[in-house]
């Protein structure tokens, strides 16, 4: 049984949505930079759920006015990494948040393979099952046909 | 753009662009009515005195940008103008202060999305080691984005005495950004006019990419007079009964002096004033001050200038 037909990753905000346009992408920029957010692009090949921590593309943003000094380096991050998943996060440093608060995908690979069941047998009848993504038998930066 | 079938929270805003009213704008005074510029060119006009070939091209890059408006809603696409500018001028002569006005005329007519000046000099563009100057350079052009880049003493970017100087790198990422990313940002270098004539040719790439260059002439002393009335005023002085011809005298021979700076230099006269006026309010301990005594500038406290006193010739 497919359990995600459409074998697209869903993490972070707006995931189950059609692709976000760069129009869109700018609103959602503009929107955390009102809230004075400092935004970051982070790029991975590796997307498991439990990967929280993905590459950073340049320092965090901060003290940004415009979305276009962040669409200028998420430009920048597509160009070298193309086939790769790329994020945006929004950092709030008010004191007692100091943590993301908006993180969502603006790039993905033409083809995602997915994840896939592995069970492994255990003392007596016992199964263990993990999730297992099928890019990752590749070596990094050879998945996703980079 | 393909339309997507869902919406998101706020973006009906930008669908209807902010520069499309309900009503199309028919004539000038209806754009200048919408983007309120006209009230900041009136307080450009008021609040700096001289500079007059500056304003008048201050009013003509305002004029245009009003015209491209009105065409634009006629379908008749322009393409956007190129703004960046070369300021020039000798010290003192309100390059910046005009560049701070610039941004909020800029951002009234819609050119600029915010409106904020970034100023930067060598030190935040130019970094000290291989590899350090283009992520600086470009921080504090994301920074700049939607506003206005102002680079003080631009000319300072470029060493031509030094080939391995990382300034030339900071010029090149400057000047692709300055092509590429024409409608978000908007540069504005400013310095002095001999060395900025030699930055500019060395540099050719960077002289065409700029459109505008704005010379500033110096004051004479009817004007710095003028900008001296303002600076006392803002600060809630006057001058007293002859204070102001013995200022008046006072820039008649200052402005003959090296090291001349304008109006910095009106108000570090100024200031000095104000630190004699002080003292000598001090010395006399009895009598009681009303505020007309505090507010006031005497004679005295200009003449007693060091520039009256070296008038034989051998002034610092």
């Amino acid at each position: 049984m497919m359990t995600n037909p459409t074998a697209r990753i869903t993490q972070g905000q707006f995931s189950f949505l059609p692709e976000l346009t760069d129009a869109e992408i700018t609103l959602q920029i503009e929107y955390g930079l009102k809230k004075s957010y400092a935004w970051s692009v982070e790029y991975t090949d590796d997307p498991h759920p439990r990967n929280t921590y993905w590459e950073m593309y340049g320092m965090p943003m901060f003290d940004l006015q415009d979305a276009a000094g962040v669409m200028l380096e998420l430009q920048a991050c597509r160009k070298t990494f193309p086939n790769h998943y790329i994020r945006l996060m929004a950092f709030d440093s008010t004191r007692g948040v100091e943590t993301i608060t908006m993180s969502f995908i603006v790039n993905r690979p033409a083809s995602e393979p997915g994840f896939g069941l592995v069970r492994q047998e255990v003392n007596g009848r016992s199964m263990r099952y993990t999730v297992h993504s099928y890019a990752t038998d590749r070596a990094e930066a050879q998945r996703y046909g980079a | 753009m393909t339309a997507p079938l869902y919406s998101l929270p706020g973006s009906t805003a930008a669908a209807a662009t902010p520069a499309a009213p309900a009503k199309p704008m028919r004539t000038v005074a209806e754009v200048l009515a919408q983007s309120q510029v006209e009230s900041v060119m009136d307080e450009l006009d008021r609040d700096l005195i001289g500079l007059a070939p500056v304003k008048t091209r201050i009013r003509d890059v305002a004029a245009l940008l009003v015209i491209d408006k009105l065409r634009a809603q006629h379908g008749l696409a322009a393409q956007a103008p190129s703004l960046h500018m070369c300021f020039t001028g000798n010290p003192g002569t309100g390059k910046t202060t005009v560049a701070l006005r610039m941004a909020e005329i800029l951002h009234r007519l819609g050119y600029v999305r915010k409106g904020h000046v970034v100023s930067v000099t060598r030190d935040d563009l130019v970094g000290q080691y291989i590899g350090h100057t283009a992520p600086k350079t470009k921080e504090v052009l994301k920074k700049a984005m939607g506003g206005v880049l102002f680079i003080d003493e631009a000319y300072y970017l470029y060493r031509p005495e030094n080939e391995r100087d990382y300034g030339q790198e900071a010029i090149e990422i400057l000047l692709q950004v300055m092509e590429n990313q024409r409608d978000d940002l908007v540069v504005i270098l400013a310095g002095y006019k001999d060395r900025m004539d030699t930055f500019f040719q060395s540099n050719p790439g960077m002289s065409s990419r700029i459109a505008h260059h704005l010379v500033f002439p110096d004051y004479d002393v009817v004007e710095l007079l003028q900008i001296a009335d303002r600076m006392l005023t803002s600060t809630h002085y006057q001058f007293g009964a002859g204070a102001r011809e013995a200022f008046d005298a006072y820039l008649q021979r200052r402005i003959l002096q090296p090291h001349f700076a304008n109006a910095r230099s009106v108000r570090n006269a100024l200031d000095r004033a104000r630190l004699r006026q002080a003292s000598r309010l001090y010395a006399d301990r009895e009598s009681a001050l009303g505020a007309e005594d505090l507010s006031t500038i005497a004679a005295s406290d200009i003449l007693a200038s060091r520039v009256f006193a070296n008038i034989e010739g051998n002034a610092p």
